[in-house]
């Protein structure tokens, strides 16, 4: 029994089946990659997990406890949070503002009113989000306005504050994408750190073949809305059903 | 102290320094001087000043932090000041119960409207309030004549009784604070300078300072930052684990409040209400103040009224006559063709001069008058550390 279990689900859109009798189950502390072709239902796939979409058909099981019917904020405040494709920061705030954010919302939950307090003098969150630049190398940026930073420094930062929110389940949707080959090894090696030294369960929707092999520790390919294969990478490289369907003659 | 950082207890003493002593600063110029028109240093005026600086206050709370840019926010200026006023009417003529009166009414009010317009985001949001502001302005001027007296608003009449007050039969009763009347004042005359300090001034400065205050704690506060999240992205603050919606409500509400307390003053101050407090250049004027001060600066919403009230009042006060009377040392055909070209940006063309004040504000200081302010505090500072080390700069030829 995996910490995140999809059961046939479906979705549709119009006359497109964007998802069809989807099964898929992440076991805890572990990455688990999630790749097909353009079009494949990925990131559909992704929204159904998070509350942006409810799939037509099916369950969506995390830890025991439905997250269909949940909004977004409820379904983070379960223990999952999401990386976004494009970084998703809170822009005209500074680095350290962006951090103590998600440090709130852990402690405080989705609404509370602390309307007189003075921010800077909540102890337990300025430590809390002054480790956690620590942890991401992001110390020397601390008044920086976040949406000056370079994309790999948002990155970092948006992956940070998911973790300051000490999730159980992570997920990132292409992370890389749009990266230069530095700033990818970079994320790929902050990934694998964070997976190594947290209590955490990683999925990841992936485009570069370099950053699933590199990672991943199981394997699911999707193409048509539908799961094709699930296995560990090595057997996933040889499959023939999936180099027909994604990784073309490159990978043989 | 008081809880606040250097910086902003510096700001809250200047501001307190300057509604302090502002019948001094208001009044610059003799009286017998020609200059005297531009004085501002009575108490009609600056009662409005810091009325109306608490109403962009509230406004800013809203506006400032989370970007909702709410079109109606008369309508709780309007409800604050009905409820004042009935407040006086009917239970007693000190201005406390009745300024509390219109924070309530007001505060229920913003819960209603607030919890309808926050459907929706953007320019629909505006245009949702809009819309409410403008059917709350309908209905006291037709419908709910009963309640808001209609054309012809409410005023305290020889024939009000409140209940907690003893006049003699026909008398008419007027706002004050445990006995001391709203309109006494003290005149102080200084060689050709006349100073007038007015009780009911001195209670909306000292309103006016608390809610400064409660404002920057606001500002510096985790709500606070949770609303600048809300303006900033909404989609990672649902991804964060933060609800935005209860957020803005507590913030639509906190601000509504704010307007009624503006309006439950603006009765204490002077004894009357009308629909047209609630129309909709009313909203309009309060998002002006915003955006010409600083929108999401502390004291920007201030100054903003500040000046637009000044406009309003000393601006549209010169006419023709004047304008000849300044040029008259010129030939009386340049003297004609000047009054020509100046005279449509006074009086009541001061709708004009506010115009172009605000297009050249928006287009050259985004951030507002606060922005053309610490431009000029950052040149003054680079020009004087430029002359410090000036041996230095200077080009080694």
């Amino acid at each position: 029994m995996g910490i995140l279990e999809v059961k046939d689900v479906g979705k549709r859109f119009g006359g497109l089946q964007a998802l069809g009798d989807v099964n898929l189950s992440v076991k805890e502390n572990t990455v688990h990659a999630i790749i097909g072709p353009n079009g494949a239902g990925k990131s559909t796939l992704l929204n159904c997990l998070v509350g942006k979409l409810i799939p037509d058909t099916g369950s969506v099981m995390f830890d025991g406890q439905s997250v269909l019917g949940r909004t977004p904020h409820e379904i983070n405040q379960m223990g999952i949070s999401r990386v976004f494709q494009t970084p998703e920061i809170f822009g005209d705030l500074t680095v350290m503002e962006n951090m103590m954010i998600p440090c709130f919302a852990k402690r405080d939950g989705a609404f509370r009113m602390r309307a007189v307090e003075d921010m800077m003098r909540e102890k337990d969150i300025v430590e809390k989000a002054e480790a956690m630049l620590e942890d991401m190398n992001m110390a020397d940026k601390h008044h920086m306005n976040a949406a000056s930073m370079s994309r790999g420094d948002k990155r970092r930062l948006e992956i940070g504050m998911c973790l300051a929110q000490e999730p159980r389940l992570l997920l990132l949707d292409e992370p890389t994408a749009g990266m230069a080959r530095a700033d990818t090894n970079n994320t790929i090696d902050l990934l694998k750190q964070i997976s190594d030294e947290r209590d955490i369960t990683i999925a990841i929707i992936e485009h570069d073949m370099h950053v699933v092999f590199s990672l991943a520790q199981r394997i699911t390919v999707l193409a048509q809305g539908t799961p094709l294969v699930e296995d560990d990478p090595e057997n996933i490289k040889g499959h023939p059903k999936v180099r027909e369907a994604y990784l073309g003659e490159t990978a043989a | 102290m008081l809880g606040l950082t250097k910086k902003d207890l510096q700001l809250m003493l200047i501001v307190t320094g300057l509604t302090m002593l502002a019948p001094f600063i208001l009044n610059p110029f003799p009286e017998s001087s020609g200059m005297a028109q531009f004085n501002a240093g009575y108490p009609d005026l600056m009662q409005r000043f810091v009325i109306f600086g608490i109403f962009a206050i509230g406004f800013n709370l809203l506006f400032g932090l989370t970007g909702y840019l709410s079109f109606g926010h008369a309508a709780f200026l309007g409800v604050g000041s009905y409820g004042a006023i009935w407040m006086m009417k009917l239970v007693s003529l000190n201005v406390i119960p009745a300024i509390f009166m219109g924070v309530i009414v007001a505060g229920i009010f913003s819960v209603a409207v607030g919890y309808i317009c926050l459907r929706r985001s953007g320019i629909y949001f505006s245009i949702l309030t809009l819309a409410i502001a403008q059917m709350s302005y309908a209905l006291a001027y037709s419908v709910l004549t009963p309640i808001t007296g209609g054309e012809t608003g409410l005023q305290i009449k020889s024939t009000d009784r409140p209940l907690l007050s003893n006049l003699a039969e026909g008398e008419t009763g007027r706002a004050n604070l445990f006995g001391m009347d709203m309109r006494q004042s003290f005149e102080l005359s200084i060689g050709d300078w006349l100073f007038t300090f007015n009780v009911g001034y001195y209670i909306a400065a000292v309103v006016m300072l608390i809610a400064f205050y409660v404002s920057i704690r606001i500002f510096r506060s985790p709500f606070g930052l949770m609303l600048r999240a809300i303006k900033s992205n909404q989609t990672r603050m649902s991804y964060t684990g933060l609800n935005p919606r209860p957020h803005t409500l507590a913030a639509f509400v906190i601000s509504g409040m704010y307007a009624g307390l503006a309006g439950g003053l603006l009765v204490a101050m002077d004894t009357q209400v009308g629909p047209e407090r609630m129309f909709w250049t009313a909203s309009g004027e309060v998002v002006l103040m915003t955006i010409l001060g600083g929108v999401g600066t502390l004291i920007g919403p201030v100054l903003g009224a500040g000046v637009i009230k000044y406009m309003e009042n000393i601006l549209s006060k010169i006419n023709k006559d004047v304008l000849h009377e300044w040029f008259a040392f010129m030939p009386d055909g340049l003297e004609d063709f000047i009054v020509f070209l100046v005279y449509p940006f006074i009086g009541k063309g001061w709708h004009l001069t506010l115009g172009i004040l605000f297009m050249l504000v928006v287009i050259f200081l985004p951030g507002g008058l606060v922005e053309g302010g610490q431009r000029i505090g950052k040149w003054i500072k680079n020009r004087r550390t430029a002359k410090d080390t000036g041996a230095s700069t200077e080009p080694a030829e």
